[in-house]
């Protein structure tokens, strides 16, 4: 058996799965937050305002990560849930939903920043812009899948129809990007941004520390819940009850 | 093969459909009751009626298929014969088929063929009009089929109705943009092939990918 082959089968299995996150959550907790604040630091104090927009600029450094984040946790949801309900692996789909809140909260997160960035920017906290739009759908999105997920019963069940849900929302989604952004050109002239002038460093290093850092969130908050699904779902399985008596798995 | 299951279902929807006459108006009903509150709302200016025409009769299209969504497969999920079409062993996704077109003859076409009068009523002007069926008549069946699935998840669930609708309306998103976009070239005079296109390949793609989404929702959903 390959080695990837082994890996993706280590990885469906509950117990593996709940040893393996167990020894690694600490770990990656501990970088989110060192990188957090270090990112936060520098973004925040002690790089240079923007000469256009001022110190409102700072908003980008959790702004751009959290939308960046909510379309990348959109991506690996949908593409472990169509992992879960094509090989009927269960650990699949438990982190596929677990991915769930946690990408609404970043969409919201770049909704609400990127309102309050509109503000002072463009004088308004919202325009129809094409990414907020964009991102806004997404949020539905979003909430359709927990909906769906929550209006189960057997969460077993809802947890494969919002796996299910989320594969569809996957292939829909290019077409919602490509038209809301043709729509937004038909009826708005181009919005001011970040002009496409290259970045300067003393700003892109703390954009990409905190795009690492919002990274090992995600790692770390999917693993944390993945464990307590595990938990949930499996009580009367040895390995848990080795691990409630035992303290230690 | 094909003959087997999709022409004889597409038959008892139909036929179940007309038996039950006055439930087969009430969407046209709520249409025409939503569209007649906006002169209401915004007021009976002619000049911002035509304005928000296209916008206001779409997405009461969009709500009326939303509304007859829910009962798509309820009916037959709860008397049982859905699980017998699947037990059945007949393909999934033609039953998807037929089911979605029985649903889109009795409450789409209806639509479509409403809209001219709707057109008309919301001031709409004569070079929109055709142009305003053809997107309807290319945009309904997409409809109808994305929510299908949405509804095909719903189907077990109870009081899905609200949920369906959060579910669909993102899904809904380019179609209503190509749509309108459509119909306002159409006015001011500007080509408007290339959204009708769009809308024509979009339908395409999702009479491709849907049935199967839908057949797996409904195994799913009978687990």
């Amino acid at each position: 058996m390959s080695r990837l082959k082994r890996l993706f089968h280590q990885f469906g299995s509950p117990p593996w799965l709940f040893q393996f996150s167990g020894r690694v959550v600490p770990w990656l907790w501990a970088a989110c937050l060192i990188l957090s604040a270090w990112g936060l630091w520098w973004g925040l104090f002690r790089a240079p305002p923007d000469y256009l927009q001022g110190e409102s600029v700072r908003i980008m450094y959790v702004h751009v990560p959290a939308a960046w984040m909510s379309m990348m946790i959109y991506l690996l949801m949908a593409l472990m849930g169509a992992a879960g309900l094509i090989w009927h692996v269960r650990a699949a789909e438990i982190m596929a939903l677990s991915s769930a809140p946690i990408g609404a909260a970043f969409t919201l997160l770049a909704l609400i920043t990127g309102s309050l960035w509109g503000r002072p920017t463009w004088g308004t906290y919202w325009v129809w812009d094409a990414r907020l739009t964009s991102e806004l759908v997404l949020l539905f999105l979003y909430l359709g899948v927990l909906g769906l997920h929550n209006a189960f019963d057997e969460p077993r069940k809802g947890a494969r129809a919002a796996a299910l849900l989320s594969v569809v929302g996957l292939v829909n989604l290019p077409i919602i990007h490509y038209s809301v952004n043709w729509w937004n050109t038909l009826h708005q002239p181009a919005s001011i941004g970040v002009s496409g002038n290259s970045i300067h460093p003393s700003m892109l290093w703390p954009l990409l520390i905190m795009a690492v850092a919002t990274k090992l969130f995600y790692a770390a908050n999917l693993l944390t819940r993945t464990r307590v699904r595990l938990l949930e779902e499996n009580p009367r399985r040895r390995w848990v009850r080795d691990w409630v008596e035992g303290g230690k798995a | 093969m094909s003959g087997r299951v999709l022409m004889p279902l597409l038959r008892r929807d139909l036929l179940l459909a007309f038996r039950r006459r006055a439930e087969l108006i009430q969407p046209l009903v709520f249409l025409l009751v939503v569209i007649s509150l906006f002169p209401l709302g915004v007021g009976p200016g002619p000049q911002l009626l035509a304005q928000i025409a296209v916008g206001v009769i779409w997405i009461a299209a969009l709500l009326a298929t939303v509304l007859t969504l829910e009962n798509l497969f309820r009916s037959d999920f709860e008397d049982g014969s859905l699980e017998q079409l699947v037990v059945s062993g007949q393909p999934m996704v033609k039953v998807a088929l037929a089911k979605v077109g029985a649903h889109w003859l009795v409450t789409g076409l209806p639509i479509v063929l409403l809209a001219p009068l709707l057109a008309l009523w919301m001031n709409l002007s004569a070079a929109g009009i055709p142009v305003l069926v053809m997107s309807l008549l290319l945009g309904t069946p997409t409809l109808a089929l994305l929510g299908a699935i949405a509804s095909a998840l719903t189907v077990s669930v109870r009081r899905g109705g609200q949920l369906l609708s959060l579910l669909v309306f993102p899904l809904y998103v380019p179609i209503l943009i190509l749509a309108s976009s459509a119909v306002g070239s159409a006015v001011d005079g500007l080509p408007y092939q290339g959204q009708l296109g769009l809308l024509g390949a979009g339908f395409i793609l999702a009479l491709t990918l849907a049935p199967w989404a839908i057949a797996a929702a409904l195994k799913l959903s009978l687990e």
